[in-house]
């Protein structure tokens, strides 16, 4: 038995060990540097800078205001795609191709999206082909949140379609056979066990929907500036880690809040 | 059980297999032997066959790293651990690195050659008496427009840009120091200057500039002129050469009022141990047909004038890259400011992209 356990703390040992470097570390070193200005020296100012600058208010509530304008929508499609998907003949494939983008590196999706939105680009061609005139596209806001929106979808529909496709078909067969339409199939049976589901992909859409400072500046032109725009210019270009680190612990302050918010209570769910 | 155990002896034999490969791939490169020159510089900023030329004259193997931000490079040497002999800073870096002593000085005894750089180039006030750097390409910031949709000779000078026909047609390049630079310019100020008051108005003026402005984009810049997705741009003149190799329909301008000039300088860092590669190649670099080379791969202007003679009376005589006197007189080098400054300078500017 000892040798059994001691076994057991083998298999263990690598997770903790990723845990501390890869998690715990990162977060302390981010938390610690918060707490120093561009002079080294040990001080509140960034958090008191942060509160009190209607900059940083102003695009922290953006960065809120355009990652849920993005998690909503990613939802709104995902949920009938997972829901016609789950019930296909090969399923399987189909989920396949829906997570196949996530295969292509997001710099790249990002350059295919200026060709197609650009002023001489395909969609405009098109528009100019059933008559309507060239738009421009490019550096707007439905086009920033519908791009992020699709890169977003597959991490929406997966955590979805797998609780779907966890629903077993007895529930289904026995809500009909109890009188109830379609419509009520959905709301009373498909939509509260899914909930799971949909909370694990606000959870894994959202957060990173907050600091998308890449898309921001390719198909935002910079004329929508989040946190993360912020992020970058402090460690990059003025070299101030420490408020940098701060806005870093803002935002893991505010996945934290969001966890709380859409944590799911396994207890007593399945028997 | 087994299956999963040979799964993990076979990816742990592939991955022992490719790092191995990759050490043999980089050994031959390696910063290892003496007849090496390690050379720290940005992204294609090198003509190639130039390196091999300078192999077969004088033995020593360049490698070259790349970087792509001055703040990059500078974090990367601070942080030690890098054999670089030579890097390319630009010229607020070369004094910063001089401030935090990461340079060697130029022992002038072993250098030939630097009677050929012209007498605007040198001596700037970021590296007085060149002690510790040496011109590799200069430039300006400026106005790039298309012919399609400006009329040539309409716009040359900062304040037009605030016109309104320019209304949504303006895309910047995303950096603090030279929006705020030609906003200061525009208001008659210094690029370097430090007062509160003078950089406040240079904001305020921006924000009314922010109806016309299109995008405020990074690299991507040069592929959205060169499709023609805005009319004028404001950038750096190395950019709007490889704008321009792309588009015909572009142009460009420096004011004649005033605006940016940037110098990228060969500097020898604190972890340089190569100082036999280094003169040589710094003498080889000095030569007017290597330059001559270099600019011609390039495209940016180069600070060598014996090397200028040799190039295309086309390229030489071509004012957008190569302004009169009048115009050099008036351009302002970028001092280094303190990090209080630059963060100021950086929250203005981003008070300013946030300004709808």
């Amino acid at each position: 038995m000892a040798m059994k356990k001691s076994f057991k703390g083998l298999f263990y040992t690598p997770y903790i060990l990723w845990l501390a470097m890869f998690v715990i570390a990162p977060v302390a070193l981010i938390i610690y540097y918060s707490f120093f200005d561009i002079h080294h020296q040990f001080t509140l100012s960034n958090y008191r800078v942060f509160f009190e600058s209607g900059t940083y208010l102003t695009m922290t509530a953006n960065s809120v205001l355009y990652a849920f304008l993005i998690t909503v929508i990613s939802i709104l499609i995902s949920y009938p795609m997972a829901l016609v998907i789950s019930k296909l003949k090969h399923r399987d494939l189909w989920i396949l191709l829906v997570i196949l983008p996530t295969w292509i590196n997001l710099l790249l999706k990002a350059y295919a999206f200026i060709g197609l939105l650009s002023r001489d680009g395909l969609v405009n061609n098109l528009f100019e082909f059933f008559g309507i005139p060239a738009q421009q596209m490019l550096f707007t806001d439905t086009s920033f949140i519908l791009v992020a929106a699709y890169i977003q979808i597959p991490f929406m529909i997966l955590p979805i379609y797998n609780s779907m496709t966890d629903i077993s078909d007895s529930y289904i067969r026995a809500s009909s056979d109890l009188g109830a339409t379609k419509w009520q199939t959905l709301t009373k049976i498909i939509i509260p066990m899914t909930m799971p589901g949909i909370k694990s992909g606000i959870q894994i859409v959202f957060i990173p929907s907050l600091s998308l400072f890449m898309l921001s500046r390719l198909i935002g032109g910079n004329k929508i500036i989040t946190l993360g725009t912020a992020v970058e210019e402090h460690f990059l270009t003025t070299m101030n880690w420490g408020m940098g680190s701060t806005i870093g612990v803002v935002l893991i302050i505010s996945m934290v809040v969001v966890m709380l918010f859409t944590n799911t209570k396994r207890k007593g769910r399945r028997s | 059980m087994k299956k999963f155990v040979i799964t993990i002896i076979t990816i742990l034999v592939l991955c022992a297999g490719l790092g191995y490969g990759s050490h043999e791939l980089t050994k031959s490169t390696g910063d290892s032997g003496s007849k090496v020159l390690n050379l720290y510089n940005w992204g294609d900023y090198i003509d190639p066959t130039l390196l091999t030329k300078f192999q077969k004259e004088t033995g020593y193997h360049v490698n070259v790293e790349t970087f792509d931000s001055n703040e990059a490079m500078y974090t990367k040497i601070k942080q030690g651990g890098t054999s670089y002999d030579l890097t390319v800073p630009s010229d607020y870096m070369v004094q910063k690195m001089k401030a935090d002593h990461m340079l060697i000085p130029l022992d002038k005894s072993k250098l030939t050659g630097m009677q050929n750089y012209g007498s605007s180039f040198m001596n700037k006030s970021f590296d007085p008496g060149n002690r510790y750097s040496i011109p590799y390409f200069w430039g300006t910031l400026g106005i790039i427009y298309n012919d399609q949709d400006v009329k040539p000779g309409s716009l040359e000078h900062w304040n037009q840009l605030w016109r309104p026909r320019y209304k949504d047609g303006i895309m910047l390049i995303d950096s603090a120091r030279d929006i705020m630079g030609f906003s200061l310019i525009s208001l008659g100020k210094s690029v370097n200057t430090t007062k509160t008051a003078n950089l406040l108005a240079a904001r305020n003026k921006l924000n009314r500039l922010s109806p016309n402005v299109k995008a405020v984009v990074a690299d991507e810049i040069k592929m959205y002129m060169a499709e023609g997705e805005a009319p004028v741009a404001v950038d750096w003149s190395g950019e709007a050469s490889e704008m321009m190799s792309q588009n015909s329909h572009l142009h460009y301008v420096v004011p004649t009022e005033g605006s940016n000039m940037w110098f990228d300088n060969l500097v020898i860092p604190k972890t340089a141990k190569h100082f036999k590669a280094i003169y040589a190649f710094l003498n080889f670099m000095n030569k007017p047909e290597n330059a001559a080379q270099n600019a011609k791969y390039i495209g940016y202007s180069t600070p060598n004038n014996q090397a200028l003679k040799l190039l295309p009376k086309s390229v030489r005589n071509d004012k957008q890259f190569y302004p009169p006197q009048k115009v050099l007189d008036r351009l302002q080098v970028y001092r280094n400011l303190s990090p209080t400054k630059v963060q100021q300078y950086n929250d203005l500017y981003l008070e300013f992209k946030m300004h709808h």
